[in-house]
């Protein structure tokens, strides 16, 4: 009998025990931070009952209002300015200069101090204010002010390798990204960045958060990570950056001289080295299978630089952009072949950049887009360039085959590494890259109306620095007044694209069965 | 009287010899020497007696994508920097009709030299990178058409690299790469072209 009463007893304490803590709230797990052009300060707020609430005097003090019981009302008034709002005591609703809105629950008294939920900022208080009030609670902000806080939403769409990331920037904001020793970090020019990141990383990226440096998120690589790189596009009125992660190379050699001497590529397999007893010491790593799987697209111009300009005003860096995105979307969607481009709207890029684009994200497959001009406006035509290498090309190439390096590896082989001039990596690809020509010449006479002189090599600076073959293709001829009206037109830039992607698949199986890397 | 004139028309004489050897050899630039200014490579005023010869030029094509060659004459000059300046200057020049030039309107030579090693150095004028109509195939004719007309009269030279501005470029227009010194492509030359 005692015992049990002793049990009772203990029973009512626990079950009373949390009420006055209840009562009193809680603190939730992350303070809310208020952002205005004067800067950022926390916001006191409690929990009670699943609401979140922020006390009313608080708020009267930071946004200069009155506030006043109301018997009669059965509320509490707020002025501001000549207008009021009365939030009612015992239902979840205010009166906003007459409109009714709803809230997460009425105002709740605590310790002499009137409470509000935190959504009474922007639902009720918003509506009289000389200031936009935008509570963006998944990231704890409560923006007050004509602040620039896009939302950065992160997601891992591939784990790969090769992994493959994207953040989106909402609304669009312009962004710039570096990459240094594991870690690959986006800036995004704005007041404050609203991060919803994933919890937890995929793939070659341990972890997606907030970097060191403002504005920034940080991409921090797993230690397989290879080379990272990122594009940024902006679509309807988003930013959105893509970010590919390639896997270490599989010769740990031709990566400690890649990181020191420019592009460098693997030389042929090396014959396998003799243990003492005259046996082959078997390779560690298997030749990766020749396959095309990275294409970098070019997009010719852009940003200051229009590119050659119709009489009508047609400019040559936005058709490229637009066949770009095109093909962009063809070869991912039906070949599954993953598609950079080196710019994804309208700015300047340099030609180093380009290049860099594709020799960083070791890309298969280079294809340059530009619209032409000649003198005569009757000229019209699609043409194909791939690189002329003159004398000192010439000796690049040559050198690249007579100076190669053995290194070794891991396992006691040596694996042997062609060096060649950063700035004339293509001399290596030249005649893969006539290959290349051709096959785009050939698909693009079924589709559009051919140049009299529809291929030819000459020296392209952007063609000069990429380690692929490469091709830089003339879609029309801005300078000829029809061809410059069909530029614009659905069906040739359908075409076009239709053709480059023919050429693409075609040049596919020509690597896949020739087994050229 | 009259061997006093004698003497006055000879220190004449010799004075016109020495003009003539300070504008003509006496400033032909070395290696080193920095650019001339674009008034100093005008094309000298030509009368008919100036010596001329008949200089290879090159223009567009009537099929707007090859260069044309066409011969024209230019003043003789002595040295090859003088006469490689004469040359280019008329090369910029719009050509008589019906040739269309390759050359973006308002090109201004700034310097002309060559090193030991036979390279050719032409420095246009910065305008010339603004006022390009761009377009791969308007570079490359605009390009070669001053390569081919320094290599095909000067056949010492072998090679030309084009300066804008008195700096090496990256490219005229965003295409051609004159980061070197080019050599002629007669694949561009109209009755020449040779296959891709």
């Amino acid at each position: 009998m005692r015992g049990s009463a002793t049990f009772s007893l203990a029973a009512l304490v626990l079950l009373l025990a949390p009420m006055p803590h209840a009562q009193e709230g809680t603190a939730p797990a992350t303070p809310l931070t208020l952002l205005s052009p004067d800067g950022q300060e926390s916001v006191a707020t409690i929990v009670l009952n699943g609401a979140e609430l922020v006390a009313l005097d608080d708020v009267a003090a930071r946004f200069q209002i009155a506030v006043r019981e109301d018997a009669l009302a059965g509320g509490i008034t707020l002025s501001y300015n000549g207008q009021n709002v009365v939030v009612s005591t015992d239902q979840p609703m205010a009166s906003v200069s007459g409109r009714l809105v709803a809230l997460p629950s009425p105002a709740r008294r605590l310790d002499d101090r009137w409470y509000v939920p935190l959504e009474f900022l922007p639902r009720a208080l918003g509506p009289i204010y000389d200031e936009r009030i935008d509570l963006r609670r998944a990231s704890r902000l409560l923006v007050v002010g004509d602040l620039r806080v896009p939302r950065v939403t992160a997601r891992i769409d591939s784990a790969g390798p090769p992994t493959r990331a994207t953040l989106e920037i909402a609304p669009a904001a312009p962004v710039s990204i570096t990459t240094e020793a594991g870690r690959l970090t986006v800036h995004v020019d704005a007041d404050a960045l609203d991060l919803l990141l994933p919890a937890t990383g995929g793939g070659l990226i341990e972890l997606v958060r907030r970097g060191d440096a403002p504005m920034t998120v940080a991409l921090v690589l797993d230690s397989q990570a290879g080379v990272a790189t990122g594009v940024s596009e902006d679509v309807d009125g988003v930013t959105r950056v893509t970010v590919d992660i390639a896997g270490l190379a599989p010769a740990t050699g031709a990566g400690a001289a890649s990181s020191a001497a420019g592009p460098v590529v693997p030389g042929p397999p090396p014959s396998p080295a003799l243990t003492p007893d005259g046996e082959a010491v078997p390779l560690l790593l298997s030749a990766p299978p020749v396959r095309l799987e990275t294409i970098v697209i070019d997009p010719g111009h852009g940003g200051d630089d229009r590119g050659a300009v119709s009489g009508g005003g047609v400019e040559e860096k936005t058709i490229t952009l637009a066949i770009a995105r095109r093909l962009r979307v063809a070869i991912e969607a039906r070949l599954g072949i993953r598609v950079i481009l080196t710019r994804g709207d309208d700015r300047s890029v340099s030609l180093d950049e380009r290049s860099a684009v594709a020799n960083n994200s070791k890309a298969d497959l280079f294809l340059s887009l530009h619209m032409n001009a000649a003198p005569a406006a009757s000229v019209a035509g699609a043409e194909v360039l791939s690189l002329r290498l003159d004398r000192e090309g010439e000796d690049a190439r040559r050198a690249a085959a007579s100076e190669a390096v053995a290194l070794p590896v891991l396992g006691g082989a040596v694996r042997t590494i062609d060096l060649i001039q950063w700035d004339l990596a293509q001399a290596r690809h030249v005649d893969r890259s006539a290959v290349l020509a051709e096959m785009l010449e050939d698909r693009l006479r079924t589709h559009v109306t051919m140049s009299s002189q529809p291929r030819h090599r000459a020296p392209l600076r952007v063609l000069a620095g990429v380690d692929m073959p490469a091709a830089l293709i003339e879609m029309a001829y801005l300078s000829n007044p029809e061809q410059a009206q069909l530029a614009t037109s659905e069906p040739f830039q359908t075409s076009v694209t239709q053709a480059i992607y023919d050429a693409v698949v075609a040049f596919r199986a020509y690597i896949e069965t020739q087994g050229v890397p | 009287m009259t061997s006093r004139r004698v003497v006055l028309l000879g220190a004449g004489a010799i004075l016109v010899g020495l003009l003539i050897w300070v504008v003509g050899g006496g400033l032909e630039r070395t290696d080193n020497a920095p650019p001339v200014s674009s008034e100093a490579v005008a094309e000298p005023a030509m009368s008919s007696e100036v010596p001329r010869i008949a200089a290879t030029l090159f223009v567009a094509s009537t099929n707007g994508l090859t260069l044309a060659p066409i011969l024209q004459e230019v003043a003789l000059a002595e040295g090859l920097v003088p006469q490689g300046r004469a040359i280019l200057t008329a090369q910029l020049r719009s050509p008589p009709p019906p040739y269309r030039s390759v050359i973006p309107e308002g090109t201004q030579l700034r310097a002309f030299y060559v090193t030991e090693r036979g390279d050719a150095f032409v420095d246009l004028s910065f305008e010339t990178d603004a006022r390009h109509a761009g377009g791969t195939s308007t570079e490359l004719l605009a390009v070669y058409g001053i390569v081919h007309a320094v290599t095909t009269n000067l056949t010492t030279i072998q090679r030309v690299q084009i300066l804008i501005d008195g700096r090496e470029a990256d490219t005229w227009a965003g295409h051609v790469d004159l980061r070197r010194p080019l050599e002629p492509d007669m694949s561009l030359v109209q009755g020449a072209r040779s296959a891709p």
